[in-house]
């Protein structure tokens, strides 16, 4: 149990380090799901299994879809302002 | 500031840091050990006391339920404040009154890949069903309103992936998915002062106990469980609403 808990402690730390350096917004959201998961996987073996049900719904499809969603409104607006200043 | 300084001073608050991280983390408990007498008072009482198997309800609805009400408004509070701040503007509200008669206006131009349509159409009842599960049986195993309702969110999200956007639209844009969002909400704090009519204290749970392990049992911990569920879905499914509504006004006002 031990060696589970902190080995998962360490993927933990060590994936957010990566989301961290990672220069694509993509990619890092894609890592942001992975990391969500783990989380839940690591709620799950500290014993606290309802926090993981939420953990996994929350933090695996709904944070990256919203931040997904923003990320593409705000290039939108960017698109638009860009045509806006090219036509005038 | 060179960069020589600057690693200088990032080195001395990196060693400070430490030091304290080291301190603290010394007098931590030893692994998977629990102190502190409240956790284990209320595993011992929650079932007899509540009738609910599932400790961790029995204190998010009952034992601390003001605290989670107060969670619940906050959640509330900021899709409201979402949905203000994505607000159509009035000449996108022109141009959204005529979308029901032409739903052709929005197809998505990226040809999904047919395995993940039938798949994800296949599993949307089924993903339904287990929302509903998770949500009604909070008392008796993990899960509970919240989980729940936010699985049932995720399903609409199901058929946006694997159809389209009109698909989505066609499920949640309707005045009834923000009444439900009301509803929720309300409905636990009327739950709350029902209790209050009765003479008790605020959100004392007044209703019959029932047997423990069914369904039917632990008073009001089930029915608040089930109003969370229905102010989660809700809530959950407007936010995305508005963000996906928000990109597709746009997109279409640059193809015009």
């Amino acid at each position: 149990m031990m060696i589970l808990g902190t080995g998962l402690l360490t993927l933990i730390a060590v994936s957010a380090f990566i989301i961290v350096r990672t220069d694509d917004v993509t990619n890092q959201l894609l890592g942001l799901g992975f990391y969500g998961l783990l989380f839940a996987l690591m709620f799950f073996v500290f014993q606290a299994p309802d926090v993981a049900l939420s953990q996994i719904t929350v933090g695996a499809i709904a944070l990256p879809l919203m931040i997904m969603l923003a990320i593409t409104r705000m290039k939108h607006r960017e698109a638009v302002n860009r045509a806006g200043k090219k036509r005038s | 500031m060179t960069r020589k300084h600057r690693l200088l001073l990032f080195l001395i608050g990196a060693i400070g840091a430490g030091f304290v991280y080291c301190a603290g983390a010394g007098n931590m408990p030893p692994w998977t050990q629990y102190r502190g007498p409240y956790g284990d008072v209320i595993a011992g009482l929650a079932v007899f006391q509540r009738h609910a198997t599932d400790t961790v309800n029995a204190i998010t609805y009952d034992y601390r339920g003001f605290d989670t009400l107060g969670e619940e408004f906050m959640l509330f509070s900021a899709v409201t404040g979402v949905m203000l701040l994505l607000r159509p503007e009035k000449d996108e509200k022109d141009a959204s009154a005529k979308e029901p008669r032409n739903p052709a206006s929005f197809r998505d131009r990226a040809a999904l890949s047919e395995t993940v349509q039938v798949f994800t159409t296949a599993v949307f009842g089924l993903w339904v069903l287990f929302g509903i599960y998770i949500g009604t049986h909070g008392q008796l195993t993990p899960g509970g309103g919240f989980q729940g309702g936010v699985i049932i969110a995720a399903a609409p999200m199901l058929l946006y992936i694997a159809e389209n956007t009109d698909a989505f639209r066609r499920i949640v844009s309707h005045p009834f998915v923000e009444l439900l969002e009301g509803f929720g909400a309300a409905a636990y704090a009327l739950i709350g002062l029902a209790a209050l009519a009765v003479g008790v204290p605020f959100l004392t749970n007044i209703l019959p106990l029932g047997t423990t392990g069914n369904v039917f049992s632990s008073g009001t911990i089930a029915l608040i469980s089930a109003c969370v569920g229905i102010e989660v879905t809700a809530a959950f499914t407007l936010v995305i609403f508005e963000y996906l509504r928000e990109i597709l006004s746009r997109e279409k006002n640059q193809e015009d």
